[in-house]
């Protein structure tokens, strides 16, 4: 399809919305040539197609992460043969040429070993976030900019807004239902001015829409929900699975003044805020409190002994300047933002709230928002 | 600018001509008794007697098959029975290790000789892995990723030292109409070919099968091939091999030249503008295939850069999701998994122009200083 046939599609079918997710952010030349991730899903392959009508010279990669896993309803994981075959369909569709990459040795050991360690850590892991920062918005870049791209597009619903002067700013997408800017907040200064997610300015309805009027082959192709080297399995499987059962650590459950409840066969079985396989019978509900990899308790208590002060954040990153005093946290993947005061130090920042706050798990990410603007992030470390 | 030869060339125009006269020809099946029938079985006789003479083979000794693919499948499978004994080295194509794999599982035993760090496999090393009951020894003439051309008088030496029991195939798609091939000498008794690699069509191969060597069928059916090989010919494939054999043979020595012209040429580019890197294979190699690692680069990446920029390179062998899979020949030849990941294989014929060749080797060149800096800008950023 030409580029001119793509954008007035988008543009019937999306109005007002169409011509956003259509504009070519200034610091980019018409023809400027841009490397589209396509993972053989709905999102990206719309992306693809409105950076097409946006007049950018797309080149569509696919990166090859792992091996496809099954998925119990029969449709697979990512990076199956039918992904790419999918991705390689819409990009003949579009007039755009198609490659794979094969990243898989960094996905393994910046996402996939990450994973365990942090579960077998007693933590609990971000593994989409450390994907992005490692492999599509660094990895995949050095493959773009060997390519000559000067930007990655992806099929993300998050918005960047500003040009190289006034700096450039991360919103949430316009479809706060599949707003995925929790999982972007890595992405400095450097990374913005050469990302473009154009599908962030739709609602999902709206890029199905527009799937099925230029007749993507992935229109009607169902939503990924799991971890993509998960699906089908427990995380815990996956776990054990990789670090090939030598590691487990088993240990007791104990409540918070050290009392024996019982015992368990793995920390990396644990979230903290979990319920489930802890016992409680009866009585109030028991939530694991703190999990010690050392000694392989797992502690327990009250909804009560969820709430926090605050907490400590290590590895912090800022989208642009530094940001002190009042913000909004969310604390994982759709979770409401809460109120908070950020004090940044050396190389990470202490969160506090007004008053005590659940939902602390050390090992997610913490992002900070002003509205709907991201300000930064970094990982939960530990209470306060 | 093909530098992706070793996956397959154009067909030659004196080969398109010849396919398309035969199309518009009534020609038929050539088993047909009547008058169209016998013109298709000359057509078919006249390719087997060119590709016979490439590699100094008798006629009746070459079986038409679809492809190299096919030609090594016949091979293995229809001689590497189980409760015999195959000698063969962990760098061969995929349809040799995978044929032998199936027959291992079947209840054969296998040997799987490693390379030297330059490729090659020694007669002293298949001598010592003969067994009185080894029926097969298989070992790829010129390997088509990284250019090693095997000893193979001397390996057929050993070989044929122990007698009539024992056959040795050789994979000589990459070497056909490169390397000088007389089984006349006695250098090979069964020995594959493919079609397209010369020049010819793609989806047509022969095994060539010295004297009364018994090799089993594998696609059965119809009386075709001498019963070794069943289905109607492909003619239009088979006449174009044969075209494509003769000029081969016809043109061998001066297209080497020229090639090995290219070679130093495009070497002495890498050289200069985009060291630091590293040759593989033998020096005596094959002249067309350059298997070169950039270490530190992802050459999946060079590969799509430099396919923007109008030359077609490859990496290891293809695998069915379109992306690179580490090479297990360079793996053989010792290579660790990131300087397998580096490593770009330009692979080039005759007609390449030299011009084209130093473009070509200029773009490289580029392309890998471009990820050089990118691959540099990325240090400390992340984690």
């Amino acid at each position: 399809m030409r580029p001119e046939d793509v954008a007035a599609r988008v543009r019937e079918v999306a109005g007002d919305a169409g011509i956003e997710a259509l504009a070519r952010p200034a610091h980019l030349a018409a023809g400027a040539r841009v490397v589209a991730a396509m993972s053989g899903g709905v999102d990206s392959a719309v992306a693809a197609a409105l950076l097409r009508g946006a007049g950018c010279d797309v080149i569509g990669v696919s990166m090859r992460l792992g091996t496809a896993a099954a998925r119990a309803d029969g449709h697979t994981g990512c990076c199956s043969l039918d992904d790419f075959d999918d991705a390689r369909r819409a990009a003949a569709r579009l007039g755009i040429p198609h490659y794979v990459v094969d990243l898989r040795d960094v996905f393994q050991s910046r996402v996939i070993d990450a994973f365990t360690a942090t579960y077998l850590a007693g933590r609990t892991p971000n593994p989409c976030t450390l994907c992005n920062r490692d492999v599509k918005f660094d990895a995949l870049w050095d493959v773009a900019a060997t390519m000559q791209a000067v930007a990655i597009g992806t099929g993300h619903y998050a918005r960047i807004a500003g040009d190289a002067a006034s700096g450039f700013a991360l919103h949430a997408a316009r479809d706060p239902a599949k707003d995925q800017s929790y999982f972007l907040f890595t992405l400095g200064q450097r990374e913005l001015a050469r990302t473009l997610f154009p599908a962030g300015a739709l609602a999902k309805p709206v890029v199905r829409a527009i799937a099925t009027a230029l007749d993507l082959p992935v229109a009607q192709k169902p939503e990924s929900q799991d971890i993509c080297f998960v699906v089908g399995r427990s995380y815990a499987e996956v776990v054990e699975e990789q670090s090939a059962g030598t590691a487990a650590r088993a240990g007791r459950i104990v409540d918070r003044d050290g009392g024996v409840l019982g015992t368990h066969a793995g920390i990396h079985r644990f979230t903290v805020g979990q319920r489930r396989g802890v016992g409680g019978g009866a009585g109030e509900p028991r939530y694991v409190t703190s999990i010690d990899a050392a000694s392989g308790d797992v502690t327990v208590g009250t909804r009560a002994d969820l709430a926090v002060a605050g907490f400590v954040v290590r590895d912090v990153r800022w989208t642009g300047r530094p940001h002190r005093g009042a913000a909004q946290v969310r604390l994982r993947h759709r979770h409401a933002p809460v109120a908070c005061e950020v004090e940044p130090g050396e190389g990470g920042a202490h969160v506090r709230f007004p008053e005590p706050t659940g939902g602390v798990t050390p090992g997610q990410a913490a992002v900070w928002y002003d509205g709907d603007r991201v300000l930064g992030g970094g990982w939960i470390e530990e209470r306060l | 600018m093909n530098l992706d030869h070793n996956a397959g060339g154009r067909a030659r125009p004196e080969v398109i001509d010849a396919v398309a006269a035969w199309l518009r020809s009534d020609a038929a099946n050539p088993s047909s008794v009547h008058a169209a029938g016998r013109r298709a079985r000359d057509a078919v006789e006249d390719a087997r007697d060119a590709v016979a003479a490439l590699v100094g083979a008798r006629p009746a000794e070459v079986v038409f098959t679809s492809g190299g693919t096919e030609a090594n499948n016949l091979a293995i499978r229809g001689l590497a029975a189980p409760g015999t004994h195959v000698i063969s080295t962990a760098i061969e194509h995929a349809s040799v290790l995978r044929p032998l794999a199936a027959a291992r599982a079947s209840g054969c035993e296998v040997t799987l000789l490693d390379p030297a760090r330059d490729g090659t496999i020694t007669a002293a090393q298949v001598e010592a892995a003969l067994r009185a009951d080894t029926r097969l020894v298989s070992v790829g003439w010129a390997n088509g990723e990284i250019g090693t051309v095997q000893p193979m008088a001397a390996i057929a030496g050993v070989v044929h030292a122990r007698g009539r029991g024992t056959l040795l195939h050789s994979d000589a798609v990459q070497a056909a109409g490169t390397c000088a091939i007389d089984l006349r000498r006695g250098s090979a008794d069964l020995l594959s070919l493919s079609g397209h690699k010369l020049g010819g069509l793609p989806g047509v191969g022969a095994l060539i099968v010295r004297g009364d060597a018994a090799v089993a069928p594998q696609i059965l059916g119809g009386a075709h091939e001498r019963e070794r090989r069943a289905g109607t010919e492909n003619v239009p494939g088979i006449v174009s091999f044969g075209v494509a054999a003769r000029l081969a043979d016809r043109e061998r020595e001066a297209a080497q030249a020229h090639v090995r012209r290219l070679r130093e040429r495009i070497v002495g580019i890498l050289q200069t503008a985009a060291a630091p890197l590293v040759v593989h294979g033998a020096a005596d190699g094959l002249s067309g295939t350059l298997s070169v690692a950039f270490p530190g680069l992802r050459a999946d990446a060079l590969v799509i850069a430099l396919d923007l920029d109008g030359v077609a390179a490859a990496t290891g062998p293809a695998c069915a999701a379109g992306a690179a899979e580490p090479s297990h020949v360079l793996r053989a030849i010792g290579c660790d998994d990131d300087l397998a990941r580096a490593t770009l294989r330009l692979s080039f014929a005759a007609d390449l122009p030299l011009d084209d060749a130093e473009r070509a080797a200029h773009l490289v060149a580029a392309c890998v200083l471009r990820a050089r800096r990118t691959g540099g800008a990325r240090v400390g950023h992340a984690a």
